[in-house]
């Protein structure tokens, strides 16, 4: 059944103090949208839950990129194509600058954010494996004042996160050490544009005098929650690359991993994608990172 | 702030049109493309599918390329909005027509509103787009008629007539 938009409320506070004492005086009925890119598309098919939208599109703090010595401060509501704009993403973060350039096409890169992204919850949205392995910090916002949840502990389970009915994500907050490493990111979809990921992996690596010193590994779409491969990691850490370390690697990630059968793919495909993208990324540094 | 209206209430919005002042009555939850299409009467943008896959709805919001059956009408307070309609007077229809026209980049014709502003968004950016920039360009723009490489090719030579005045 369709919408009708007669049943649906849709305010503009236009300040963040002003959306945050909304989500607390009614707490879980209100829910704040941004550029629309996932919740229109429920809306529109009858599915959305709440009748109450808070517009926060035109909030001016949630729309900025603050860049700090140690750190870059990314606000929640800042776009795809805002991110892929930014020279310093790009130079510094280009895992998520690749994800940003690949989720969706132009059109909902305009308009869907990072924090929608987050917010959303979705194991197969393809920022989330980039801001695993860049130990990336999140601000939840509410009148009771502001926290930081580290990104790894802030998904609890399928589309379940730690947040607050009355929590907002503020910004996304990245610190500027991994520029040194190797990074490497694929997604294996239905075809190349606009599809979502069957697999999607991201990962960095840091090579000195032929070991492994430090390897982050993140996939998503493989489990309930996007997932950090930390046991392979360890399997990897302190080895030199060759063939028998990639394939103890490869078995290590296949046992990590909980893919299901869905829509998109199966579990027995995943679990061989995912292998084979852990196996992919280690041979690339094994030959290419030594020198980065 | 404004007042939260009761479910079922709507509201002004005002925005410009194609260049022209637009006040509408509208709930805040309407789609733009419903808006453009039964309130303005601009049924030159289409709905295909209705969840921003396809790119049939695209306008440009503010001068970005968005999928308008995503956008609540209510995020357009203030906004500057061009449709199909309203490409006629930009310096890029002549080109982009010309071409599609020359190569069959246009069939059944639903995709061709979204495909024409998908490539002049493209073109402002990108004067001289690769092949890989145009696929990427109009990656959010679906057609079942042509098989894509007539308009990709349309592309290509608006683009090169256009840097070569």
């Amino acid at each position: 059944m369709r919408a009708d938009p007669a049943d649906y409320k849709l305010v503009s506070p236009g300040n963040l103090p002003a959306v945050l004492s909304l989500l607390a005086n009614e707490p879980a009925q209100w829910l704040p949208i941004a550029g629309g890119t996932d919740m229109m598309v429920l809306y529109s098919a009858g599915k959305l839950p709440n009748r109450k939208l808070i517009n926060i599109w035109n909030i001016p703090e949630l729309r900025q990129i603050k860049v700090f010595p140690d750190r870059i401060c990314i606000g929640a509501a800042c776009t795809y194509t805002a991110l892929r704009r930014h020279d310093l993403i790009s130079a510094e973060f280009p895992l998520l600058a690749s994800a940003a350039s690949w989720t969706g096409g132009i059109a909902n890169q305009n308009r869907g954010t990072l924090g929608g992204n987050i917010a959303n919850a979705s194991p197969a949205a393809d920022s989330l494996p980039a801001l695993l392995v860049y130990d990336a910090e999140l601000t939840l916002v509410s009148v009771r004042g502001e926290r930081r949840v580290a990104y790894p502990s802030f998904h609890t389970g399928y589309k379940q996160t730690v947040m607050a009915a009355d929590e907002l994500i503020r910004d996304i907050s990245l610190p500027r050490r991994f520029s040194g490493y190797f990074s490497h990111t694929r997604k294996v979809g239905a075809r190349n544009a606009q599809a979502i990921s069957k697999v999607c992996l991201a990962a960095l690596g840091h090579i000195a005098s032929g070991t492994i010193r430090d390897v982050r590994i993140a996939i998503g779409s493989v489990a309930p929650v996007p997932l950090r491969l930390h046991e392979t990691e360890r399997v990897l850490s302190g080895k030199k690359i060759g063939p028998t370390v990639i394939d103890a690697a490869r078995n290590c990630a296949v046992k990590e991993i909980r893919p299901i059968d869905d829509i998109r793919s199966t579990a027995r495909y995943r679990a061989a994608v995912a292998g084979n993208l852990v196996a992919e990324f280690l041979e690339k540094l094994g030959a290419e990172g030594a020198t980065s | 702030m404004n007042v939260s209206p009761a479910a079922g209430a709507k509201c002004q919005v005002s925005f410009t049109v194609n260049g022209e002042a637009q006040n509408v009555l509208a709930y805040p939850m309407q789609r733009l493309l419903d808006v453009l299409r039964n309130e303005l009467g601009l049924t030159g943008t289409k709905e295909g599918c209705g969840e921003g896959e396809c790119g049939s709805c695209s306008v440009l919001l503010d001068g970005m390329l968005v999928n308008s059956c995503l956008v609540p009408v209510a995020q357009t307070s203030g906004a500057s909005i061009v449709t199909i309609e309203g490409m006629s007077a930009h310096a890029l229809i002549k080109p982009l027509q010309e071409a599609f026209l020359q190569c069959g980049g246009a069939q059944c014709g639903i995709c061709t509103p979204g495909m024409i502003l998908a490539s002049a968004h493209l073109l402002e950016k990108k004067p001289e787009p690769t092949l890989s920039d145009i696929r990427e360009g109009l990656a959010g723009n679906l057609c079942r008629c042509t098989g894509y490489m007539q308009i990709f090719e349309a592309v290509t030579r608006a683009a090169r007539r256009r840097v070569a005045k």
